[in-house]
């Protein structure tokens, strides 16, 4: 019986996965390359310096239009900075904040405990200055988009000519891994050696895109080296105590078999 | 012993003493400890435990993290990113939480279906059957009310959809949306109730759960012959045979809902579900979550508005009288040759139902989900009461313990005459 | 614990069983009580993290300090600033008061305390606004408050009077007026916390 049933559930899983391929296989999407990253896989961590390039990307480059509202600069401590430098990163920005004791808005330099400072006043001001579309808060980007970082990176490298026949409207660009192909926004990864990276890492536009990327990824899920070294804590000792209670299990039923 | 009191067996004087004035200790072992419960239970029997621990989980996570979320649309997305990045372990309570979601149905969906295959919903489960078949549905409006709260895209226009459903009543539709918003779009006040039911929902389930055990432990258990128990040589006490059992499946059922958790926290949801909701911007794609999509499918298969309403519900309310539409008398889909295949095949279909929800509605997707809307419809109310009067079951075995039958051969005649009788 | 064949639905028998060597029952004893005590680690961990996500959060312990510029504080004012979800009095004295606060016989003070020890710079008494009590904010801060016999503090809720040095010298609270953890990062900007 017990045999039969395996037989027949493996025969249901079989059609069912056999009509989902078929399907997926018709389909013509677009194909986001895989871009390799210290942090793929179930184990894979992030790489520091790899982080702290994919800041400076952030805060050179992408900054002067994106948000990143859910972060703050205390948090730049995980990525590698010490505290020192967090302090000085913050103070080389003004924050607004206020009103003071005469009821006026002010700004001051940042401390740690302040949030990204947004490149704009609000989503209108935002729009205003970048031609009707509004660039996208990038605090969890990477868990916001299908394919994740390698899409981001698809996307950064992904600015070409359009193809014969096809018209890009007016203040829009054409990016072959961006659904529908016109995007909005210039191609903010133009030239190497755009940025100098502190550690003398050649800054490709592949290589930028590929540290911003890794940056984006972090800013999404800070906690994922946390969360895997406890998985694979938690997966540990559930093994051994699923051991331990089939062992029970068992001799508690050897008199009944 | 001073008249009044309850007859206690118990020796430690502490729990004697509570037990003669609250007999809870005697119910315990009387329905966990010593419980007759049928000997050849096989895995799938643990189901309905895993439930019991993942409604826990769910009502203790959801605790933990309504301790820090704010049901306010311009503050609930970013107060659940808060509980990801600044409270301590938010994070693993809140994808314990979300990833319980799925598990939830997981195990439901499988307890069901473990239900439906050795026919445990037959005389005298009936009502058994029908309580489980509530708490199906206050699990599927929990759901769907938590999904609701981070206030996500998908949270936003899943919330837009499936309240749009009633509008499809005739007379009154527009006016219980209006009512069920709170206004004139899914906003703030929608909010506010979704997490105030979210939080309410589960304690209703516990105590319809409550009931469904109550239920269970009057009639017993059905077990795989869906032969009852023909005395103590067919059973055990349920410890600690079953605890022991159902602790082996409890731990399997944790690794699977680690893996999830610690590896693939966001593979089962939605990556639009990250984008703060925008009441001005509909996602190209929308889709339910996954437990839901069969029944999104059934909805968009029909392509009349309210006929669509009607079909997705009535695929959920046909269970109610599942036990009256199945004719046959022999329980155990081990023994029923053709309604087996049948049944295996509804399996399937569901399978293929859930699949064409997440596609797109159009081309060949529709015929799809059309033709397997009609086969789930078909299974209840054509092929299982036809069954009941064509199918020739196979020989039952005699009792449990004596699972093979004395003499052999089939018995067609003597299975379908009495196969039901109790002991 | 049931050793019994269990062939019956009667309560499993306590203690053993009578046809299986007395090996085996001490085995599987033992291998309850690891699975057992394993299942309780488990469970204690499990509890942990509830627990703990009680406690101030990441971006609230970032919160703990606050900066205050005390150049227009002229002398005899005060001012309240929010630090931590309390207020802070910010005090800055007068020769008289600072005078009284140094004069007095610490001995017989119920929370003996020099002003020298309570103070970093002469004029700046910084303290939380918290009668020591029972947490209601004393009375004090603004000319026009009644501030208690001893010149510093009256708290409304249970009469206790706080001195210029926010020292209790009557009514029920037990001790003085915490002072929080602060520094001058400059002559006119102050950090509390």
């Amino acid at each position: 019986m017990a045999l039969r049933f395996v037989k027949s559930a493996a025969l249901a899983a079989a059609m069912t996965l056999g009509l989902a391929a078929g399907a997926v296989a018709a389909e013509g999407e677009i194909h986001i390359p895989d871009t390799k990253y210290s942090f793929d896989g179930p184990f894979g961590t992030y790489d520091r310096g790899e982080l702290q390039r994919g800041f400076q990307i952030y805060k050179d480059v992408c900054a002067a239009c994106h948000s990143m509202n859910l972060l703050s600069y205390r948090n730049l401590q995980d990525i590698g900075l010490s505290a020192d430098e967090v302090t000085a990163v913050a103070a080389g920005v003004q924050i607004p904040d206020g009103p003071n004791d005469n009821g006026e808005m002010f700004e001051r330099p940042g401390r740690p405990s302040d949030r990204f400072r947004h490149p704009f006043a609000n989503t209108a001001a935002a729009r205003a200055a970048n031609n009707g579309a509004l660039p996208p808060d990038l605090s969890v980007i990477t868990k916001a988009r299908v394919g994740g970082a390698d899409y981001i990176h698809a996307l950064l490298t992904g600015y070409e000519e359009p193809p014969a026949g096809m018209t890009v409207m007016e203040g829009m660009h054409y990016n072959k891994y961006f659904p529908g192909h016109q995007i909005a926004m210039a191609p903010p990864l133009s030239q190497e050696g755009q940025v100098t990276y502190a550690d003398g890492t050649k800054a490709t536009v592949d290589q930028m895109a590929r540290d911003v990327s890794a940056f984006l990824t972090w800013a999404a899920e800070p906690e994922l080296e946390t969360r895997r070294a406890m998985g694979v804590r938690v997966l540990i000792f559930l093994a051994i105590l699923g051991g331990l209670a089939y062992a029970v299990k068992r001799k508690t039923w050897a008199n009944v078999h | 012993m001073a008249s009044g009191l309850h007859q206690s067996e118990f020796k430690n004087p502490v729990v004697r003493w509570i037990d003669q004035r609250l007999p809870v200790f005697t119910m315990m072992d009387k329905e966990y400890g010593t419980f007759p419960t049928p000997r050849n239970f096989n895995y799938l029997w643990n189901f309905g435990a895993l439930a019991m621990i993942n409604l826990l989980i769910m009502i203790a996570t959801g605790i933990f993290l309504a301790m820090n979320y704010t049901a306010h649309t311009s503050l609930a997305f970013d107060s659940v990113e808060r509980i990801m990045r600044d409270v301590n372990y938010g994070w693993l309570i809140r994808y314990v939480h979300m990833n319980g979601a799925s598990m939830f149905f997981i195990v439901v969906l499988v307890h069901i279906w473990r239900n439906m295959y050795y026919g445990s919903y037959k005389t005298p489960r009936e009502l058994l059957w029908m309580i489980g078949v509530v708490i199906f549905l206050l699990m599927m409006a929990t759901a769907f009310m938590g999904y609701v709260l981070p206030w996500g895209q998908m949270s936003f226009w899943g919330a837009t959809v499936i309240t749009n459903l009633f509008s499809a009543i005739p007379l009154v539709g527009n006016s219980i949306v209006t009512l069920l918003w709170g206004g004139f779009s899914v906003d703030n006040p929608t909010l506010n109730r979704f997490f105030s039911l979210h939080y309410l929902l589960p304690f209703v389930i516990a105590g319809v759960v409550f009931l469904h055990v109550a239920t269970l432990h009057i009639t017993g258990s059905n077990n795989p012959l869906g032969i009852e128990p023909k005395g103590p040589q067919d059973t055990l006490p349920f410890h600690p045979y079953y605890t022991t059992k159902d602790s082996v499946g409890i731990v399997v059922y944790m690794m699977v809902f680690a893996v999830l958790v610690f590896f693939m926290p966001n593979y089962l949801g939605h990556p639009d579900n990250y984008i703060p909701a925008n009441p001005l911007s509909t996602p190209a794609h929308i889709v339910p979550e996954w437990y839901f999509l069969p029944f999104y499918a059934i909805l968009r298969a029909v392509p009349n508005k309210l006929m669509g309403v009607l079909a997705m519900f009535g695929s959920i309310l046909v269970l109610f009288v599942l036990p009256w539409l199945d004719g046959s008398p022999v329980r155990s889909m081990r023994f029923r040759p053709i309604a087996r295949w049948l049944f295996l095949l509804w399996t399937v279909n569901f399978f293929v139902l859930m699949w064409a929800g997440g596609k797109p509605a159009e081309g060949v997707y529709v015929l799809i989900a059309r033709l397997s809307t009609a086969y789930y419809f078909a299974y209840f109310l054509v092929l299982l009461p036809l069954l009941g009067k064509i199918e020739k079951p196979l020989a039952l075995p005699e009792s449990i313990a004596q699972p093979v039958l004395r003499g052999g051969g089939p018995l067609p005649g003597a299975a379908t005459a009495q196969p039901m009788e109790k002991a | 614990m049931a050793e019994t064949p269990a062939p019956s639905s009667s309560p499993p028998a306590m203690g053993g069983g009578q046809h299986h060597a007395p090996a085996d029952g001490s085995k599987r004893d033992f291998l309850k009580l690891v699975a057992g005590s394993f299942a309780a680690v488990g469970v204690g961990a499990i509890v942990w993290p509830f627990i703990h996500s009680m406690n101030p959060a990441k971006d609230v312990l970032a919160l703990a300090s606050v900066d205050v510029d005390v150049s227009h504080i002229t002398e005899g004012q005060a001012v309240t600033v929010m630090w931590r979800g309390k207020p802070v009095f910010v005090r800055h004295r007068t020769p008289k008061e600072i005078e009284e606060a140094r004069t007095v016989d610490v001995a017989e003070l119920r929370d003996p305390q020099t002003d020298q020890a309570r103070v970093q710079r002469e004029p700046w008494l910084i303290v939380v606004g918290i009668c020591t009590h029972l947490g209601c904010v004393p009375l004090g801060q603004k000319p026009t408050d009644p501030r208690g016999e001893y010149g510093g503090w009256f708290c409304p809720c249970h009469g206790s009077a706080y001195d210029t040095s926010g020292r209790i010298r009557r009514g029920p609270a037990p001790t003085n007026l915490a002072v929080p953890e602060y520094e001058f990062r400059s002559d006119t900007q102050i950090r509390i916390g």
